[in-house]
């Protein structure tokens, strides 16, 4: 089981740090990685040149990753307790499949609210202005994605989600993509991996489709997401008067086809 | 820990309104050599709080940094190598940080600081 993590790790972290779109100056910047265990993702970051500052509240962890020599700093600490550093000294941040933990209660005292506010508030104020964090998350429903990106958001963070390999159970991966400060042309999100369609059969035939959901969250305007199948054709009018006829076959009430039946509404991305 | 790391630490406590910067105590640290990268020092060089670094290096029995420094001291060579040093090469393995308005103390041990709060200090 460990043989495997590592095997996956500098991957996830490559494109952590390739998501955290930093400039392509050759000069080393001041990272975050945020549970950084023992140092796995931090070696990514200074094999690509890059100062870092790890945290986690492990330890042992933290033990192993000095033995291993690496070249960041490790702090232990907590980082729903906030991370404690200066505002605007961070040119971005890491985290490999940490921030979902942020959702457990393990003490009676500690609110998963109140440590998602502490994390993103203190993560917030200590990244420069334009800056990224990158948190790849395992989150185990969607409650706790969307508690997770309320938190951001209300931090101030606009950003996305990227999934890569969505319509694999194994190689999913699911990436948090925030960026300090208003929504830009610089925080457009790339494509996940995956999503040309490689995968997909020829039709989009029921309601049991692994849908792909792109959602773009800003700070004050919620959008309308737009769902797409794997073809990334959205369900039109055909689909719709299909499943109509079905559901009447079946007896249920259905309310009788018009010329308003799945007109076009205007979707937003 | 490096003093790069220490001159961005802040105190963390409820209620601390200034926790920076955080008072150095070390009983044990050793240099290590790592190659100096101009680029890096003059990107970093805005976000450092001086007298922070200063009085760091001094208790590191470092004193070969100007009081003052700007900007126009980055393209000095010899200016680049102590800061270099002061900033990269000084690791404290043994000591404690010490919160300015509070007194508490936040062990290094290993090179690692502990920074985790207790319950009545979130």
């Amino acid at each position: 089981m460990v043989f495997f993590i590592i095997i996956l790790g500098p991957r996830i972290s490559e494109r952590a740090l390739e998501l955290l779109n930093l400039p392509n100056d050759g000069v080393p910047k001041l990272l975050l990685d945020i549970g950084c265990g023992s140092g796995l993702s931090g070696e990514t970051l200074s094999e690509n040149g890059h100062h870092w500052i790890g945290y986690d509240i492990s330890q042992s962890m933290l033990d192993i990753a000095v033995e291993r020599e690496v070249e960041g700093d490790v702090l232990l600490g907590d980082m729903g307790q906030g991370l404690g550093l200066r505002p605007g000294v961070v040119d971005g941040a890491i985290s490999i499949s940490a921030v979902q933990w942020l959702c457990y209660a393990d003490k009676s005292s500690h609110e998963p609210r109140m440590r998602l506010k502490a994390f993103f508030g203190s993560l917030y104020r200590c990244l420069a202005r334009g800056a990224r964090a990158v948190l790849q998350l395992y989150a185990e429903n969607m409650n706790q994605s969307e508690m997770i990106m309320t938190y951001a958001m209300r931090a101030g963070f606009s950003g996305g989600v990227v999934v890569d390999w969505p319509h694999s159970s194994k190689a999913r991966k699911e990436y948090l993509v925030l960026t300090c400060g208003p929504a830009s042309l610089q925080t457009a999100l790339p494509k996940g991996k995956g999503e040309d369609g490689e995968m997909c059969s020829d039709e989009d035939d029921s309601d049991d489709d692994e849908n792909q959901t792109v959602g773009v969250y800003e700070r004050n305007r919620p959008r309308k997401k737009l769902k797409v199948n794997k073809k990334g054709k959205s369900k039109g009018k055909q689909w719709v008067l299909k499943k109509k006829e079905q559901m009447r076959r079946k007896g249920n009430d259905v309310p009788p086809d018009s010329k308003y039946t799945a007109r076009k509404r205007k979707a937003y991305f | 820990m490096r003093l790069l790391t220490h001159n961005m630490l802040s105190c963390n406590i409820k209620g601390v309104t200034n926790g920076f910067p955080l008072k150095l105590e070390a009983d044990k640290w050793v240099t290590k050599e790592v190659d100096l990268n101009a680029d890096f020092l003059r990107g970093i060089f805005p976000k450092i709080e001086w007298s922070a670094l200063l009085a760091a290096a001094r208790v590191l029995g470092f004193a070969e940094l100007p009081e003052q420094a700007d900007a126009s001291m980055l393209s000095s060579d010899d200016f680049l190598r102590r800061f270099h040093h002061a900033l990269l090469e000084l690791h404290v393995e043994e000591g404690a940080l010490v919160c300015p308005e509070t007194g508490r103390k936040f062990p290094i041990n290993k090179g690692i600081p502990n920074m985790l709060l207790h319950e009545d200090e979130v």
